[in-house]
C-alpha cells in the first residue's frame, strides 16, 4: 500500500527528554481477537503463500486453530425462542387477527415490547418450519392453514414499526396491574408491588430510560425525580389498534366518514382516559409510598431539631446575658466596695498623718522647751518663748508633713542646746534657701 | 482430479478453463475472467445474463432460465425455483414458502425433493434438490461453454455466508456430477467488494465495508473489515422479509385493489391469475428503477378480463416504503451487531437485483454520513451493476485459483492459515502534542488489522523543524457528540406539504429537533513507546513504519525523510 501522508505535525521533543538510542518503549499492544480471513483475493493468496511455506495442515490443526475465533454467524437453530403452544391458539382462525396475541403465536411471549427485530424474524422463521402447510401434510396431519395465516399476520404486525407500537398499545398481556387496596395495604409490599407496575407502564415513554420506581435505600432526589417525571409522562400511546372496521371505499362515502369520525373520537376519548389513568396510578403510588412519609418525618424531625437547636441557642444567648450582667454587677459591686474601703484607708492615714504632724509638732515644740528655749541659765521669760515658738510655728507652717516628720526625728531626743539650734538653724536656712522663708524673718532661730 | 485414469492409461488433464457462478435462489450468474483481467458476465442463448435458478419440464423437455420462469404460469407444477437454500437440508430445517407457486419440495429420507413430470411418462419422478441443482449448474456451465467456445471444467461458487458444510457438501457433490471441478466455494459479499476492489483503478487501502445483499427472496448484509487488501467478516446478518419479492408484493396488492375496484374479482385468488400478475408486476418495479411511470399490461388476467394500468415511482415508493424501511433497519442492526457505529463505515456496497431500486440506495445514503461512499447505480455514476457483482467476484477468484490444485486451495484455506489475530485498537501516533490529553490520535495500523502487519505513514513536523517526538499509542474508537448550538427561532411561514397522500405515514407535526453533531474520534488508549528524531530540517517529513508480528509484537522505525539514519526500536509481546 502506498505510504499514506499526515499534515498534521509531530509535536516537538519535551526539554530533557533522553532515552537510550532515542527509542523508549511504554507498554504493550492490547489482547487481540481472533478471526478469520477470507480466503479470497490476490492479497490472500500472498499471505496464504507466506503463512504456508507449502506446508499442508491436519485436522487436529484445523480445530486448535479454530479454537477461539470470535462467531459471526449465528446458528440457525439458536433455540431462544421456544415456548409451548396452547393448543386453543393454534385453533384460531387469522380472520379474528385482531384478537390474537402476535406475540405468543411467534412464541415470544415472555419478551413481548422487549423483543428485537432480528427475534421476530428468528421466531417466525422457527414457526413457519413448523407450521407450514406444506409441513403439516408432510407429517400427516391437515392441509388446514388457519395458525399458520395467524403466524404470517402476526409477523406482518411485529416487523412494521408502526403497527407494532398500534399493538403494543394496547397489548393487556405486557400490563402488570396496580395492586388493590387492599394488596396495597399490606406492610412492606409497597415495591414488589409495584415495581413492576412502573416497569411496565414505561414501555410507553417517548423519553427513554424512565426512572424506575426504586426501593427503600432510594435517595430523596430520585424518589422526587421519579414522581415528577412520570407525573410529566410522555406517552406514545395510542388507540387505532381498537378503531371500528372503516367500510370499503366506494361502499357509501357518508358511512365511511362516520366510522372514521366515530374512530377518531373514540380514541382521544382513550388517550385521555389513559392519562387519568396513569395519573391515577401515580397518585395512588406516592400515597401508599412510605419513603414520602419517612422523608416527611424526617424533615420535620430535621426541622425540629434545628428548631431545638435555634431555641437552645437561644436559651443559652439570654442565659450568657443574664449571666454576665450579673456578673457586671457583681464586679461594679466589687469595685464600689474598694473604692468605700480606701476611703476609709484614706481618712485613717490622713488621721495618723494628723496624728503624726501633731506628734512631730509637740516634738518640735518640745525640743525647744527641752532645751529651756535657748536660754542657757534661768528660766526664759515669757517674751523670749513667745518670740521662739512663734518662729517654730512660723517654720512648722512652712513644712510639709514629710518634712516635719523628718526635722522631728532629727531633732528627737536632742537634749543639748547647742544641738537642737542647730538642726533648727540648719532647717531654717534650707527653708530659706528653698525660698519658703525670708531671710531675717526669724531671730532666734537663725545663726 | 488433476490426472484421471482412463483404461490404465493416464490422459494429461484438459487445460483448465475456470468460471465464476453466482447461484442465487432468484438468479444465477455466469462469468468468466479473460487475458486482459476484466471479468465478464457472460449472457444465455437467450441473452440473459441474470439467469433465473429455474427449471421446467414440458413432456421431457427441460427448460431453464427466464423460459422455464415463465412457466410459472401455465405450468408450476412441474416448474422447480427458489431451491438454492434447499441445497444440503433436511426437509424439516427448511422454509417452502418461497416455493409456493411452483413444484413444492417434499422429505427424501434426510434431504429435500421435487415431485415432477421431467420425462415424458404419465408418472412423476422424484427428483432431489442436488439432482436439480446439477442440472440447474449443467446449464449455466453449457451456457459458458458456448460463449468462450471451449469447456468449463473449473468453478468458483458463491454461496451466503450462512451456508452449511453440510450444504457445501451436497453442492459440490452437484458440480461434480455435473462434471466440473468445484474449485471454490466463495461467501457472496467477498465476492462482491472483491469485484470493487480488483478494479485496477481501485486503491487498497483499510476501510471498513458493509454489503448489502439484496436478491430476491432474502437480504444479507455483512460489515467486513478490509485490511491491506484482505477481508476479514465482523459481522452479519439474514433476512427473508425483506427482499425482491416483498416489493413484487406491493405491486401485486396495488394493482389487485384496482382491478377489484373496477371488476369485483380478486385476481389474486386463482393461481394462475397471481402467477401472471406476479411477473407482470416484478417487470413493472424494474422498470421503475430506470423510469418515472411504468406501465402493466396483462391480458385475460382473471376471468377472462384484461388488465392494464400505470404507476408512478414516487406511488411505488410510498406503498413499499415499509419495505425499505426494513431493509435499511437491518443494515443498521447489523453494523449494531459488528459493535461499531454508522460513522465508521466507510463504504456501502449495494449488491443483488433489489439494489437497482434508486430509493433503497438514497434511503441508506441518508444514515450514512457523507463520506461514506454508497456504491449503487443511482448514487453512484462508475458503480459496477449489483446484479453482477457476485459473479464478477468469482470469476476473479476463478483466475486466480485456475492454475492450483483443489487440494492447495483447500490448504491455504485452512484455518492455520485463515485465523488470524486481529488488532483490537488502532496503533498510531500522537500529533500536536506528545500528552494524551491534547494530541490528536492517528491511526497507522486500524483496529480490525490481521497480523502480521506493517503500514508506513509519513507526518509532517513543526514549522521550524528540530527534535520531534513520536509517541506511539493504541487508539480506541469513539464517537463524540456534541450539542447543536440553539438556533435562534425562524418566525417564516412553514413550507406544509401540501401533498397529503392517504398512505399512512406519520404526519410529523412536531418541530423537527436540531440533531446532535456526531463525529468519530479517538480516545488515547496504552502508550506503546516513545521515539525522539532530532535535527529534522525545516519543513521536514518524518516517516514511521509500524510493524506488528504474528505475537503482537511491535517493530518501530522512523527517520526523517530523506535521511539515511533513523531510530528503530522494538516494544516486547505482551503475555496474553
Ligand atoms: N432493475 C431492477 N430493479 C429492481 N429490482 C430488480 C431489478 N433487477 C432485478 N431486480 C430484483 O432483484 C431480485 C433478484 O435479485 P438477484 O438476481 O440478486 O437474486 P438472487 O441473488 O438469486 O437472490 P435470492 O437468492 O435472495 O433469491 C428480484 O426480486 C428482482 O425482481
Amino acid at each position: 500500500m502506498a505510504a499514506a501522508h499526515v499534515a498534521l505535525p509531530l509535536p516537538v521533543l519535551p526539554q530533557g527528554w533522553t532515552a537510550e538510542k532515542d527509542f523508549k518503549p511504554l507498554g504493550k499492544i492490547s489482547k487481540p481477537i481472533q478471526r478469520s480471513i477470507e480466503p479470497v483475493g490476490p492479497h490472500f493468496l500472498a499471505h496464504a503463500r507466506r503463512k504456508r511455506h507449502h506446508r499442508t495442515f491436519s485436522e487436529d490443526e484445523r480445530i486448535q486453530a479454530q479454537e477461539n475465533v470470535k462467531k459471526v454467524e449465528d446458528d440457525d437453530d439458536a433455540g431462544e425462542i421456544s415456548e409451548p403452544e396452547d393448543p386453543v391458539m393454534l385453533q384460531r382462525d387469522a380472520k379474528d387477527w385482531k384478537g390474537q396475541d402476535h406475540y405468543a403465536v411467534l412464541g415470544l411471549s415472555k419478551y413481548r415490547h422487549r423483543a428485537t427485530e432480528e427475534q421476530i424474524k428468528r421466531a417466525h422463521r422457527k414457526k413457519v418450519l413448523r407450521h407450514h402447510p406444506d409441513k403439516r401434510a408432510a407429517s400427516g396431519g391437515t392441509e388446514d392453514d388457519s395458525f399458520f395465516k395467524c403466524i404470517q399476520k402476526a409477523t406482518e404486525i411485529l416487523l412494521d414499526p408502526m403497527r407494532r407500537q398500534q399493538f403494543d398499545s394496547v397489548d393487556e398481556n405486557a400490563d402488570v396491574e396496580p395492586p388493590t387496596k387492599k394488596d396495597a395495604a399490606q406492610k412492606g409490599k409497597f415495591f414488589k408491588l409495584w415495581g413492576p407496575v412502573f416497569e411496565s407502564e414505561a414501555r410507553f415513554s417517548k423519553i427513554q430510560p424512565v426512572p424506575l420506581l426504586g426501593d427503600d435505600s432510594s435517595t430523596k432526589d430520585h424518589v422526587e425525580n421519579f414522581y415528577n417525571f412520570w407525573y410529566n409522562f410522555d406517552s406514545w400511546r395510542s388507540f387505532e389498534y381498537q378503531d371500528e372496521d372503516v367500510p370499503d371505499d366506494n361502499e357509501n362515502r357518508d358511512q365511511k366518514r362516520h366510522v372514521e369520525r366515530k374512530n377518531n373520537n373514540a380514541r382521544k376519548k382513550k388517550k385521555t382516559e389513559d392519562t387519568a389513568r396513569l395519573r391515577h396510578l401515580v397518585d395512588d403510588a406516592l400515597a401508599g409510598d412510605e419513603r414520602i412519609k419517612r422523608f416527611r418525618t424526617e424533615e420535620r424531625a430535621n426541622k425540629n431539631k434545628k428548631k431545638n437547636e435555634r431555641e437552645a441557642a437561644e436559651r443559652k444567648a439570654k442565659e450568657d446575658a443574664e449571666a454576665a450582667k450579673l456578673e457586671a454587677a457583681r464586679k461594679e459591686k466589687e469595685a464600689e466596695e474598694l473604692a468605700k474601703a480606701s476611703k476609709v484607708d484614706a481618712k485613717k492615714a490622713k488621721e495618723a498623718a494628723k496624728n503624726a504632724a501633731k506628734k512631730n509638732k509637740r516634738v518640735l515644740k518640745g525640743s525647744v522647751k527641752d532645751v529651756n528655749y535657748f536660754v542657757e541659765s534661768g528660766d526664759a521669760n515669757a517674751n523670749v518663748v513667745d518670740s521662739v515658738l512663734n518662729e517654730v510655728d512660723a517654720v512648722i507652717a512652712k513644712l510639709e508633713p514629710e518634712e516635719l516628720a523628718d526635722l522631728a526625728a532629727k531633732l528627737n531626743g536632742k537634749k543639748d542646746i547647742a544641738g537642737v539650734k542647730g538642726i533648727w538653724i540648719e532647717e531654717v536656712k534650707r527653708l530659706e534657701g528653698a525660698g519658703k522663708l525670708k531671710t531675717g524673718d526669724m531671730k532666734v532661730l537663725a545663726a | 482430479m488433476s490426472a484421471e485414469e482412463d483404461n490404465g492409461v493416464t490422459v494429461t488433464p484438459p487445460e483448465r478453463l475456470a468460471i465464476g457462478i453466482a447461484f442465487g435462489n432468484s438468479n444465477s450468474s455466469i462469468a468468466h475472467t479473460g487475458s486482459d483481467g476484466k471479468p465478464v458476465v457472460i449472457a444465455n442463448e437467450e441473452g440473459d445474463r441474470q439467469i433465473p435458478s429455474v427449471l421446467s419440464y414440458i413432456e421431457g423437455e427441460e427448460f431453464h432460465g427466464n423460459q422455464a420462469k415463465t412457466q410459472l404460469i401455465r405450468n408450476s407444477k412441474n416448474t422447480v425455483a427458489y431451491f438454492r437454500d434447499y441445497i444440503g437440508k433436511s426437509f424439516d430445517s427448511i422454509d417452502p414458502s418461497a416455493s409456493h407457486a411452483s413444484a413444492h419440495p417434499q422429505k427424501h429420507d434426510k434431504t429435500v425433493a421435487f415431485s415432477i413430470h421431467d420425462t415424458s411418462s404419465e408418472s412423476p419422478n422424484t427428483v432431489t434438490v442436488q439432482e436439480i441443482a446439477s442440472r440447474h449448474l449443467k446449464r449455466l456451465i453449457s451456457s459458458a461453454s458456448d460463449f468462450l467456445g471451449q469447456s468449463v471444467n473449473a468453478v468458483v461458487i458463491t454461496v451466503p455466508t450462512n451456508f452449511s458444510e453440510d450444504q457445501k457438501k451436497e453442492l459440490e457433490a452437484a458440480a461434480r456430477d455435473a462434471k466440473v471441478e468445484l474449485l471454490q466455494f466463495i461467501p457472496e459479499p467477498i465476492a462482491a467488494a472483491l469485484a470493487y476492489d480488483a478494479r485496477p483503478e481501485t486503491e487498497v487501502r483499510d476501510k471498513i465495508i458493509v454489503v448489502a445483499d439484496l436478491g430476491g427472496t432474502r437480504s444479507d448484509v455483512t460489515v467486513l473489515a478490509s485490511r491491506g487488501g484482505m477481508y476479514s467478516i465482523l459481522a452479519t446478518s439474514h433476512d427473508y422479509e425483506f427482499a425482491g419479492q416483498n416489493l413484487d408484493q406491493v405491486l401485486i396488492d396495488h394493482f389487485a385493489k384496482e382491478f377489484i375496484k373496477k371488476n369485483k374479482s380478486d385476481p389474486r385468488e386463482n393461481p394462475r391469475g397471481l402467477a401472471k400478475l406476479k411477473h407482470e408486476s416484478e417487470a413493472t418495479k424494474k422498470a421503475l428503477s430506470l423510469g418515472t411511470n411504468a406501465t402493466i399490461s396483462i391480458e385475460s388476467l382473471s376471468e377472462g378480463i384484461d388488465f392494464s394500468s400505470t404507476v408512478n415511482r414516487i406511488r411505488y415508493e410510498t406503498l413499499a416504503n415499509k419495505v425499505f424501511g426494513g431493509i435499511t433497519r437491518l443494515i443498521e442492526d447489523t453494523v449494531k451487531k459488528a459493535e461499531l457505529d454508522l460513522l465508521d463505515v466507510d463504504e456501502v456496497i449495494l449488491s443483488g437485483g433489489t439494489s437497482h431500486t434508486p430509493k433503497i440506495a438514497s434511503n441508506i445514503a441518508t444514515i450514512f454520513s457523507q463520506t461514506t461512499r454508497v456504491l449503487a447505480p443511482s448514487t453512484l455514476a462508475t458503480a459496477i451493476n449489483p446484479s453482477e457483482l457476485t459473479a464478477r467476484g468469482a470469476a476473479i477468484q476463478a483466475s486466480l485459483v485456475q492454475e492450483f490444485d483443489v487440494d492447495d486451495i483447500v490448504q491455504s484455506a485452512h484455518p492455520m492459515v485463515t485465523v488470524a489475530p486481529h488488532l483490537h485498537n488502532a496503533i498510531g501516533v500522537l500529533l500536536l502534542s506528545g500528552d494524551a490529553s491534547r494530541g490528536i490520535f492517528r491511526p497507522v495500523l486500524d483496529p480490525e488489522t490481521p497480523v502480521p502487519a506493517k503500514r508506513t505513514v509519513t507526518f509532517a513536523t513543526p514549522r521550524e523543524g528540530g527534535d520531534v517526538l513520536i509517541k506511539i499509542c493504541e487508539g480506541i474508537r469513539d464517537i463524540k457528540v456534541t450539542k447543536p448550538e440553539p438556533k435562534p427561532k425562524t418566525n417564516g411561514a412553514t413550507v406544509k406539504d401540501a401533498d397529503e397522500d392517504d398512505s399512512d405515514m406519520s404526519d410529523s407535526d412536531e418541530e423537527e429537533e436540531e440533531e446532535d453533531l456526531r463525529e468519530r474520534a479517538w480516545k488515547v488508549g496504552t502508550e506503546l513507546a516513545e521515539v525522539a528524531i532530532k535535527g529534522v530540517k525545516k519543513g521536514g517529513k518524518v516517516e514511521i513504519t509500524l510493524n506488528v508480528n504474528a505475537e503482537l509484537g511491535l517493530q518501530v522505525v522512523a527517520r526523517e525523510v530523506g535521511s539515511k539514519t533513523g531510530v528503530r526500536g522494538v516494544v516486547e509481546k505482551p503475555e496474553h
